[in-house]
């Protein structure tokens, strides 16, 4: 009885984070699109729905009722396999990130090694499918997207480890409440050099631009998507959002305090503690959503040695001096 | 029978079948996606013997670093003639005679293997520490030694590597 | 509870099918995923071991195992694009002769 009680409460806990993400991702390009379009002085979707709410339903139907085109050339399992293979991973790790204090689905000890075990997996999706599309731009795209996150992801383990080594624990719920206890409750000022690399980073993760050369359009077409249309071109795009959602909610937990607010406002503010931490939780990580928007918006694309020079000569260094800076901090001041 | 006994059967029959297509298919491709398939079930079988901290690595480093590495490769060497060749060598069955042979001696020193030796690392005192932490306490204390020379390891392999691959300037 | 024998049967069966794979391919590089797949064998005897005496040891022994791996496999894919780019093939029969 009690093992059935459980796995009912999980496949609720599941399905609302299953649909609250599906939602989330709809949403989410609605938003890009408004944002960018403010940022360019246009208008945005307008025309389905009023103020073009109702345009990402639009944009499903349309995708999902698309003819499925499968290259000659291809390799079908894996060109079929890629997408799902993609998108597994990236669904996964929401299942260990702790939304509030008492929301979190699975509650392991290895929280935060889970999601970069996870991160770490779909650049085989992204590889698999620029190489079984048999094209070359798909090919080029694959490689590209293949060495590109798997030098960032070494500045990322790095600066994250600082965060481990300040927190004293790889578990998500223990990161955010060490953090409480510093006097602006997160840790983003103290390790400042950690966060930035982390940020670049998290940007070069989840393909986007700056770094969005595995699909640059004005040289590879749409890179390792080429050849995906209708249905599994709408999975790529959803694991790209759930990505992004992720990697936000990363830097809110591990440098902006999770669910809690600073506590010199709670000082001042009394009242502000009967809120929900989700509440907090979610404003944070669409505070990082947006700011992924406005980089887009803003900033050019890099070239590709341009992008392996920051990777390897600036991060890596960079992201190793802060951990040796922590370390020593930790030991010897604190 | 119990669950754990049926899971564990699940995991041993589809890891063997999983190796031995591995090492028989003949793209190298598949072969490599067969492989990141049979590391997650070895994952999983570290997650029945409490090694959590393990489980994570073999995933970060075996399947999301090393295995990429082998794809890598297998994808910039660009093998188009390779699937049409053989893929034994001509000698294949000796080479099946020996794995025959070791692993009859194998399964004979195991069917009279015993434990004979107690460590104080129950699973109660790991799950306190959690195993993170113990394994972190040892590792640092007890094998501070090897684990320099580990580094050093990497930091050959590093410098190695860049050599081997830089074309050379003429 | 499963039976310690049961994962060293599994692990040595995974050991030996390694070694096979090692021994009957023509590809150098499946010849070096079975390399791996000996060093997995041998990672879950170890793990399995360390549960059942109970001493985290062998967790630290897989800790350096998994590190040489990774310098293995750094350092033999960087000798299999040399040997490539040399002999444009990374098949074991096409790299008979000695002479460059």
């Amino acid at each position: 009885m009690e093992f059935l009680y459980t796995l009912i409460i999980n496949i609720i806990k599941v399905a609302v984070v299953f649909g609250v993400t599906l939602l989330h991702v709809a949403y989410a390009t609605y938003f890009e699109r408004k944002v960018i379009g403010r940022m360019q002085c246009r208008l945005g979707p307008t025309e389905v729905g009023p103020m073009g709410l109702l345009q990402p339903f639009a944009d499903m139907f349309k995708s999902l009722f698309k003819e499925d085109i499968i290259p000659t050339k291809a390799d079908k399992a894996v060109f079929f396999i890629a997408p799902v293979i993609v998108l597994a991973p990236t669904m996964t790790s929401l299942s260990v990130i702790p939304f509030s204090e008492k929301f979190i689905i699975a509650d392991i000890n290895v929280g935060m090694l889970f999601i970069l075990a996870c991160a770490s997996l779909s650049v085989y999706g992204i590889i698999l499918a620029g190489w079984s599309s048999g094209s070359k731009y798909a090919f080029f795209g694959g490689i590209r997207s293949a060495a590109q996150v798997i030098s960032y992801e070494i500045a990322m383990g790095i600066s994250l480890a600082s965060v481990f080594l300040m927190a004293g624990s790889v578990r998500l719920d223990e990161i955010v409440k060490a953090q409480y206890e510093y006097p602006l409750s997160m840790y983003a000022p103290h390790l400042i050099i950690g966060f930035v690399v982390f940020l670049i980073a998290a940007f070069a993760e989840t393909n986007r631009t700056p770094f969005d050369l595995p699909e640059a359009e004005t040289e590879l077409v749409a890179g390792y998507l080429t050849e995906y249309s209708g249905f599994r071109y709408a999975l790529f795009f959803l694991s790209e959002y759930v990505a992004m959602f992720i990697m936000s909610s990363i830097m809110t937990l591990c440098f902006f305090g999770g669910w809690t607010i600073p506590r010199f406002i709670t000082d001042i503010l009394p009242f502000l503690l009967y809120v929900p931490g989700i509440f907090w939780f979610l404003l944070k990580v669409y505070f990082f959503i947006f700011f992924y928007y406005w980089v887009r918006a803003t900033v050019p694309r890099y070239r590709f040695d341009q992008l392996m020079k920051i990777g390897w000569k600036v991060l890596i260094p960079l992201s190793l001096f802060n951990l040796l800076l922590v370390a020593f901090v930790k030991r010897f001041v604190l | 029978m119990t669950t754990v006994e049926y899971f564990f059967i699940y995991f041993a029959v589809s890891m063997v079948f999983l190796s031995l297509l591995i090492i028989t298919v003949k793209n190298p491709v598949h072969s490599i996606l067969l492989m990141l398939v049979l590391f997650f079930h070895i994952a999983g079988l570290y997650l029945f013997l409490n090694a959590e901290f393990l489980a994570a690595v073999q995933v970060i480093l075996y399947a999301g670093a090393i295995l990429v590495l082998f794809l890598f490769v297998i994808m910039m060497l660009n093998l188009k003639e390779e699937l049409v060749s053989h893929r034994f060598i001509g000698e294949w069955p000796v080479g099946v005679a020996i794995g025959l042979s070791i692993s009859l001696f194998c399964i004979f020193a195991i069917s009279h293997f015993q434990i004979k030796y107690e460590g104080n690392m129950t699973i109660e005192i790991i799950k306190t520490l959690t195993n993170t932490k113990a394994l972190g306490k040892i590792l640092y204390t007890e094998f501070l030694l090897p684990f320099e020379i580990a580094s050093i390891i990497l930091l050959i392999a590093i410098v190695g590597a860049i050599v081997l691959a830089k074309k050379e300037q003429s | 509870m499963v039976p310690l024998n049961w994962y060293l049967y599994l692990s040595s069966v995974i050991f030996v099918i390694g070694v096979v794979g090692f021994l009957i391919r023509r590809n150098l590089i499946i010849m070096f995923m079975s390399i791996e797949l000996m060093l997995n064998a041998v990672n879950i005897s170890l793990i399995a071991f360390s549960h059942y005496i109970q001493d985290l040891k062998g967790q630290i022994m897989v800790f350096f195992i998994i590190t040489v791996a990774a310098a293995e496999a750094a350092i033999g894919l960087a000798i299999l694009v040399a040997l490539f780019r040399n002999k444009n093939s990374i098949n074991t029969d096409d790299i008979a002769i000695m002479k460059g």
